[in-house]
């Protein structure tokens, strides 16, 4: 048989009817190639044709030559999770072709350079070479950029046999190229010129087809790193120090592009916000409680590596109250792990983070809508309560593109606390009947006032120490005043969940549950579609902070079990919530993993029918 | 009551000594940091400057725990070992008219804050950095610091195998704008030190040698009383004289003194003693600490001085209103903005 009369034949047993809007595209590529841009490109070409997408990065902890996968998920009914078989896969790497034959589902397609040697080891799905050096020597483009333009020659064939309007691919590209003629116009000649290749060379037989949707109405695409240092400055943030870490980098960095538009000064052209590289996540967290201190909106963000070393000045900002917001972008630990790829292995560290008696606020973004509001909120519940505030975000989350509602400006005023200064103190005795101490409880809700550097009023200064320190401040090693001190900061900790975001609760009148946190919600929500459709109904809870709120408990009592889905080797939420709810017989349920990629719906549901079959007896 | 007050001296800020003070001493009789802690006092005071316009930071260690002995009015915070450099840049930024007054001790700065203290130096973070060096932990009982001299021995540990850490060094090679030495045993010398250090604009690191009587204060060894007694070199007669005083240089023998204008305007006049030195030359620093390490003699005085190096803060583009003072208004952007960002992430209408 010839590969023509092959290929006839897979578009009968492939093609009954077309496959619209509903699809899985990987690129295989090799990193530092300039892919991003090309893959990129193709998202925001089918965002803006209003079709739900969600594009996924899978890199390589290294800058130049090794495999580099982008997957982009087109999903009409809106399911931004990532998916674990490939349709189409266009392979511009031959090192990894093999593996990405395996992962395409039958009737899928591949598309691939004309100079590509391979062993076709798959005959049920559709092949098309493209003449990617043809077309790029024949572009008029310098011999420099030719390797950066190949890329949008399969842009371009991509356009033609998915049907992308090129309007939308223009609209992407003056996005990119913040609407510069000139690179907006040599780009796109070569798509266009490889969609007319295309066009006159490639008959389509596979049945994937792209249509305009009104699905992204409304919506912006953004990152979640992107969005927590927009929240961030939204929220006022005035100092922060970092030190680079994958993941976390770009949310600094990106505090530093947006800094200049929102926070400096129209009149005065004066900036409200510092910036500083730190030696390392040591003195990054250091500088950031100075500031903290002494009355600054203060954050740092790392990922878990930057936590180990930020742990003992963690436990001081606990114990001798200071606010500060500390992001977390979660990678896949231990040690070095895997440092480009994604986890929610850093729940149980950072709950139980230091050492003697700790308690850290946790607050759980699962969207990048989240990180967005997140960033600002976690300023105001760290100086309301004068304690640390972890964010903890992941690597999916904070580092791939997602579609999501437009940021939404904060619904509330900025709370920053008991702040006293010079007049306050003035009338402090009077309006109180006790003189001021940094650590009084004055007002008999855990929360004392605090004042700041700079106050020029005798009695406003204290003595900041992590050593044991009694209301006034002062050194003290007496019992009776140790255990009153870390009495109240218990109490203050259990407080926390008035200013914390409650859990979002979706009950459809099952006696199952569902508990999730972060960007593992993303697969938990199309799970439980399919498992519906398999007859198994369950409710839904997302967790969005600790401590913990009663709802989580009242959730997991109203239901007879619950499954926990998280993406680590150990359950660590089932762990938090079992130590949390030690005095109550629970039925839960572990559904961890953690292999460096986010999880699948697929998975989530064999997962959760496997232990019904097991546990119930009933097999789906 | 007002007899008595109408008697208390009081300087240009209205206040008294006494306003200057801070807890009493919980180290022990006879230790250096304690007559450092004095001298704070002293020179705070006859500098005029509020108390509350002071910020005091530590590490850990018997060093660390001295800013309690001075400066009652002033905010302080302890923080954690070695780390007290970066604790102390974040809060500066808060209200840039405060001074910085760090206190530390050679653990503290030579063993695990290096780092920090390399860093800040670097910066030229604007702030006093004390070290009171005694070659010794004192605070867990008698252990060899960084800074302990080869072949020294103590009574538990034997005989230190290690070449020693030099402070001044450390500091001049990372680019410190103001480096000196001092010595408990010195108060006057040392005096002027802290004053200059505290109109300095930059990063001011005094490296003082603070005898440990309790564990470390043999008489043939460095870090001692009698051995700085005996080996002390001062590189200079160092005179301050503050913006406001009017001087006459009539005091000074032509050609005898060398005047370096600090950045208040305030006068370091440095009377030749010895040698002719030139305290803004930093390679001549380093030599003469080359030289009295070959000499074993304790030099001390104004090693390096560069009254306008450029400053940590002169890297941002700061507020006139110290940041801690700003309000919600002028630190969240408009609503307005917001379209304007959401646009800006390919929103689509």
């Amino acid at each position: 048989m010839t590969q023509e009369e092959k290929q006839e034949m897979v578009k009968e047993i492939s093609s009954p009817e077309r496959i619209i809007n509903n699809f899985v595209i990987t690129f295989g590529t090799v990193n530092g190639s300039g892919s991003a841009t090309a893959n990129t490109m193709i998202m925001r070409a089918l965002f803006d044709m209003g079709i739900p997408v969600s594009g996924k990065n899978i890199f390589p902890s290294n800058i130049q030559g090794l495999p580099t996968w982008y997957t982009l998920r087109l999903s009409k009914d809106g399911y931004l999770a990532r998916v674990e078989e490939d349709d189409i896969v266009v392979a511009m790497n031959p090192a990894t072709i093999r593996k990405e034959l395996e992962s395409l589902v039958p009737g899928g397609v591949l598309f691939y350079p004309d100079d590509l040697k391979f062993e076709v080891t798959r005959d049920d799905i559709v092949l098309y070479s493209m003449p990617i050096k043809k077309i790029t020597k024949e572009a008029d483009v310098s011999l420099s950029l030719r390797d950066y333009v190949a890329n949008m020659v399969y842009v371009g064939v991509l356009t033609e046999m998915l049907g992308i309007e090129i309007e939308a691919i223009r609209k992407a590209l003056n996005f990119h190229f913040k609407d510069k003629e000139k690179p907006v116009r040599i780009n796109l000649s070569i798509i266009e010129a490889a969609a007319q290749w295309a066009r006159e060379n490639l008959k389509k037989i596979d049945p994937y087809y792209v249509e305009r949707m009104d699905r992204t109405h409304g919506f912006i695409m953004t990152d979640g790193n992107t969005a927590g240092a927009l929240g961030s400055l939204y929220g006022g943030v005035e100092f922060t120090a970092w030190y680079p870490i994958t993941p976390a980098s770009s949310l600094a960095e990106s505090i530093h592009e947006y800094a200049p538009i929102l926070r400096r000064d129209k009149e005065t052209g004066k900036d409200t916000v510092i910036i500083v590289q730190a030696e390392d996540e040591l003195a990054a967290i250091g500088m950031a409680i100075g500031a903290g201190w002494a009355g600054l909106r203060a954050m740092t963000s790392t990922s878990g590596p930057g936590i180990s070393l930020m742990t003992e000045y963690l436990g001081l900002a606990y114990y001798s109250e200071v606010p500060v917001v500390v992001w977390d972008v979660q990678r896949v630990g231990p040690s070095t792990g895997l440092p480009t790829r994604t986890a929610q292995g850093d729940l149980t560290f950072a709950h139980f983070l230091g050492h003697g008696d700790t308690d850290f606020i946790l607050l759980f973004p699962g969207s990048v809508s989240e990180c967005f509001e997140f960033g600002w909120s976690s300023f105001d519940i760290a100086e309301r309560l004068q304690t640390p505030v972890m964010v903890l975000s992941d690597l999916d989350l904070g580092m791939n593109e997602w579609m999501a509602p437009q940021f939404e400006y904060p619904d509330r005023p900025m709370d920053r606390g008991k702040i006293l200064w010079e007049e306050d103190l003035q009338n402090f005795l009077e309006q109180h009947g006790v003189p001021y101490g940094r650590y009084k409880d004055i007002d008999n809700d855990t929360i004392p006032y605090r004042t700041l550097p700079g106050n020029l009023h005798p009695n406003a200064p204290y003595f900041t120490r992590g050593t044991g320190h009694d209301e006034n401040a002062n050194y003290t090693e007496d019992s009776e005043i140790w255990l009153k001190s870390m009495d109240r900061l218990k109490r203050k900790f259990k407080n926390a969940v008035k200013y914390t975001p409650q859990p979002e609760v979706v009950e459809n009148g099952s006696h199952i549950g569902i508990i999730t946190s972060g960007s593992a919600s993303f697969p938990v929500l199309e799970a439980q579609d399919i498992l519906s459709s398999r007859g198994l109904k369950t409710d839904y809870m997302r967790i969005r902070s600790l401590p913990m709120h009663d709802e989580v408990k009242d959730f997991i009592n109203r239901h007879e079990y619950c499954y926990i889905v998280e993406l680590n080797r150990d359950g660590q939420l089932h762990q938090i919530i079992s130590v949390n709810m030690y005095d109550t017989c629970l039925d839960l349920r572990k559904v961890a993993k953690v292999d460096g990629m986010p999880l699948s719906a697929k998975w989530i549901v064999n997962e959760i029918l496997k232990i019904e079959e097991v546990k119930n007896g009933v097999s789906r | 009551m007002a007899l008595a007050d109408s008697r208390v001296n009081v300087n240009l800020a209205g206040l008294s000594r006494n306003d200057y003070k801070g807890m009493p001493s919980t180290l022990c009789q006879g230790c250096g940091h304690n007559s450092i802690s004095s001298q704070i006092v002293a020179a705070c005071y006859e500098l005029n400057v509020r108390p509350e316009k002071i910020i005091k930071f530590s590490g850990i260690g018997c060093s660390s725990k001295s800013p309690t002995y001075f400066l009652n009015r002033s905010f302080g915070f302890n923080g954690l070992h070695g780390r007290m450099p970066s604790l102390a840049l974040g809060a500066m930024f808060a209200d840039t008219s405060l001074r910085g007054l760090g206190v530390s001790g050679d653990g503290d700065t030579a063993s695990i804050g290096m780092g920090q203290f390399k860093h800040l130096a670097r910066r030229n973070t604007p702030m006093v950095y004390i070290v009171e060096n005694n070659g010794v932990y004192g605070l867990t009982k008698g252990q060899f610091s960084a800074t302990a001299e080869e072949g020294l021995e103590l009574k538990r540990q034997g005989i230190n195998t290690y070449l020693p850490v030099d402070i001044c060094m450390e500091a001049l090679v990372t680019n410190a704008s103001f480096v000196a030495r001092g010595f408990a045993g010195d108060p006057k010398q040392l005096k002027t030190l802290l004053k200059a250090a505290l109109v300095h604009v930059g990063l001011a690191v005094i490296d003082i040698i603070s005898p440990c009587v309790t564990f470390h204060n043999k008489e043939n060894s460095f870090h001692s009383y009698q051995w700085g007694k005996d080996h002390e070199v001062q590189l200079h007669d160092i005179t301050f004289v503050p913006a406001r005083d009017e001087i006459t240089l009539e005091d000074f023998e032509p050609g005898s003194t060398k005047e370096v204008t600090m950045h208040d305007g305030s006068l370091v006049i440095l009377k030749k003693l010895d040698k002719d030195y030139d305290p803004t030359n930093r390679f001549e620093a380093l030599r003469v600490l080359e030289e009295a390490d070959q000499n074993s003699t304790l030099l001390t005085g104004l090693l390096y001085l560069k009254p306008n190096a450029k400053t940590l803060f002169d890297h941002y583009n700061l507020p006139e209103t110290p940041m801690n003072r700003l309000t919600p208004d002028q630190i969240r952007p408009s609503r307005e903005s917001l379209a304007d960002i959401n646009e800006m992430l390919f929103l689509q209408e």
